[in-house]
This record gives C-alpha cells, structure tokens and sequence, in this order.
C-alpha cells in the first residue's frame, strides 16, 4: 500500500512543477496569483499523502493550518489589487 | 442583552469541545490528566469566543428549522453538479479542438438576503461552464462569465438554480 | 491485498487524474477567465477524491474527522477564492477573450 501512496505523491509533484511555468510566465499579476493559489492547494494535497508515507500522523494539522492560511492570502491579496488600499476606516 | 450571552455560553463550548476533541490524543492521555493543561484549553476557546461570537448562532429569522431542511436535497443535487462540472472541464481540455466560446452574461433575481445571495453565488461557481463575477446585493443583480453557449443558456433562459434556491430559502 | 485498498487506491487515481486536468487547462487554455474555470472546478472535486480515499484507508478513527474537515473547509473555500480574483480581474480591467483573437 505504500507503493501506491508514492506514486501519486509523485504524480502530484509533477503537477506542481507543470503550474510552476504559468507562475513564471504569464504575462501580468493576475495569473500569477492563480498559479500560487493552485500550488497552495496542490501542496495540501501533497502534505497528506506524504504523512501517510511516513506514517506520522501529526502532518494533517500541518495541512489544516495551510490551507486556512492559503485561503486568506489569496482574499487579501484580491482585495488589496481591487481597491488600492487594505483598511478602509 | 440575553441573545448576547446565549450566543457567547453556546459559541464557547462547541469551541471547548472542538479543543478537547483535537488535543485529547496528544496531550492529554499521554501526559497527566489535570487541571493545568486544561486551562490551557479554556483560555484558548475563551479568545476565540470573545473575539467571534456573533457568527455561529443566527440572530432573529423566521422557521429556521424549514429552511435547514430543506437544505439537505439542495445540498445532494450540489454534489451531482459538481461532479457533471468536472467532466465538462476536462472534456473541453482534453479535446484536440478546445471547443470554448466565452462570454459574459447578466441577470436579476428576486433573491436579497445575505445567505440566500451567497449560496447563489457559490452554486453558479460549481456549475457546469459559469463563473460568478459580481453580486450586488441592493438589486440582486449578478454578472457572469460563461464558457460556451450551452451553460448560458441554461442560466438565462431555463433558470433551474434561481427556482431551487428560493424555493429553499422562500425567496429571500 | 484486501478490498479496501483496491477501492481507496481508485479513488486516489481518479483524484490523481483530475488533478492533472487541472494543470494541463493552466497551460493550454488561451486567456485568464478560462483558465480560472478550468482550476476551480477540477482541483476541488480532485482534491476531494483524494481526500475521500485516504479517509476510506482509515477506518473509524480520530484522524478521519481531521480529514473530513479539510475536505469540508475546502469545497467551501476553493470557489470563493476564485471569485475573489476574477472580481478583482474584471473590475480594475482585464479584458476577456472573445473567439478569433490571440492567445494571450
């Protein structure tokens, strides 16, 4: 069963590096911020699947965690380019 | 004043019990079962009430429990949707031809609360080839961005999504 | 080799496979709008299958409702975020790709 875990875990790093092109290259902000979004969840992804290889459980509050912080930054980053300014008071 | 402490006793302990649940196995059995590590606890799920106590429970709204259920087949045929999404994306992908012909559509809708409005939005986004781009939430008016012609249609002309969510919620 | 890992190891394949859409409509598709379509749909239900088989590999344990909660947390985050950057896209003027133009 392990064997398994590895090679979609494998897979997976492959689809990060394949998004990797469009976060290098696309032509303004914009697809660059879409491209970090789906590495973000692709690494949630990938930090499950690795706790199972290694058999240590602890990985999935580590993935938790991540994918809170990787929906809050792509909102604040959204909000910031839409108005010009974070706090509006 | 007795809905404020309502909601900060019932908001503090599903905190504490969401607390004991997810360190019980780490802490707690190894360690010794005392006082001080579940103070540790109770301070945590006290900062998070005080800060956040007003989301959970909802404030004044009429036959909450009808609506509640009425969410639960709304909530199946989400998932079926989602699923037809997917294999409609990749069909579109995978094709040698890449048959995609965007556009951008609007429409009103009788819908005007805040819930009833986001559950719209979020369904359109799962939709087989749409996109929600804006919500005005005065005039319930909605801007979105379609794929192909199908997909549009299907929003403009049919209106199967709008039926359904004001069905759940009686129309706003 | 027993039942449950055969089932849990095609769900994982099939999210696997999803996953792999995903990037390949980032590359392939000719402008921004299009390309969100293409990630937002098919990285949730991907990442929800892949979830779903490691919860079937589990059993009845704690660490299944942890994971049910990622799953969870992220069919209800993943659309929203790609509306926040298509509103923040469209309103300060990125134009969308009508059929016959460039690639962009």
């Amino acid at each position: 069963m392990i064997e398994s875990f590895l090679i979609i875990g494998i897979i997976i790093a492959g689809t990060i590096l394949l998004c990797s092109y469009r976060a290098v290259y696309g032509p303004g902000i914009f697809n660059r911020i879409a491209a970090a979004n789906v590495i973000g969840t692709k690494a949630i992804v990938l930090l499950v699947v690795t706790g199972y290889i290694f058999e240590r459980p602890h990985f999935i509050d580590i993935a938790l965690m991540y994918s809170i912080l990787n929906f809050i930054g792509t909102i604040i980053i959204a909000k910031y380019l839409e108005r010009g300014e974070l706090c509006t008071s | 004043m007795r809905e404020k402490t309502f909601s900060i006793i019932v908001t503090f302990g599903i905190m504490f019990i969401f607390w004991l649940f997810f360190s019980a196995w780490i802490v707690i059995i190894p360690q010794h079962y005392d006082l001080i590590e579940l103070s540790k606890g109770i301070v945590s799920a006290l900062i998070v009430t005080l800060v956040s106590h007003e989301l959970l429970v909802p404030g004044k709204g009429e036959s909450i429990r009808l609506k509640a259920l009425r969410f639960v087949p709304y909530v199946v045929w989400e998932f079926w949707q989602i699923v037809m999404a997917t294999l409609d994306v990749t069909y579109r992908v995978l094709h040698p031809k890449m048959p995609i012909d965007p556009q951008i559509i609007e429409f009103e809708t009788t819908l005007r609360s805040g819930l009833s409005l986001t559950t719209l939005a979020n369904s359109i986004t799962l939709t087989p080839g749409t996109i929600t781009v804006i919500v005005e939430p005065d005039k319930g008016k909605f801007v979105v961005h379609a794929i192909a012609k199908e997909p549009a249609d299907s929003l403009l002309v049919d209106q199967t999504m709008q039926r359904k969510v004001a069905h759940v919620f009686m129309e706003g | 080799m027993y039942v449950i890992d055969i089932i849990s190891t095609l769900f994982m394949a099939i999210g696997a496979f999803f996953m792999i859409t995903g990037a390949l409509g980032l590359l392939r598709l000719p402008d921004f709008y299009t390309r969100l379509h293409a990630t937002g749909k098919c990285d949730t239900l991907g990442e929800v299958l892949i979830i779903a088989g490691c919860m079937i590999y589990e059993g009845w344990s704690l660490l299944t409702i942890k994971l049910f909660l990622v799953a969870a947390f992220y069919l209800f985050a993943g659309p929203t975020a790609t509306h926040a950057i298509m509103k923040a896209a469209y309103v300060t003027g990125v134009k969308p790709w009508k059929k016959g133009d460039d690639r962009v």
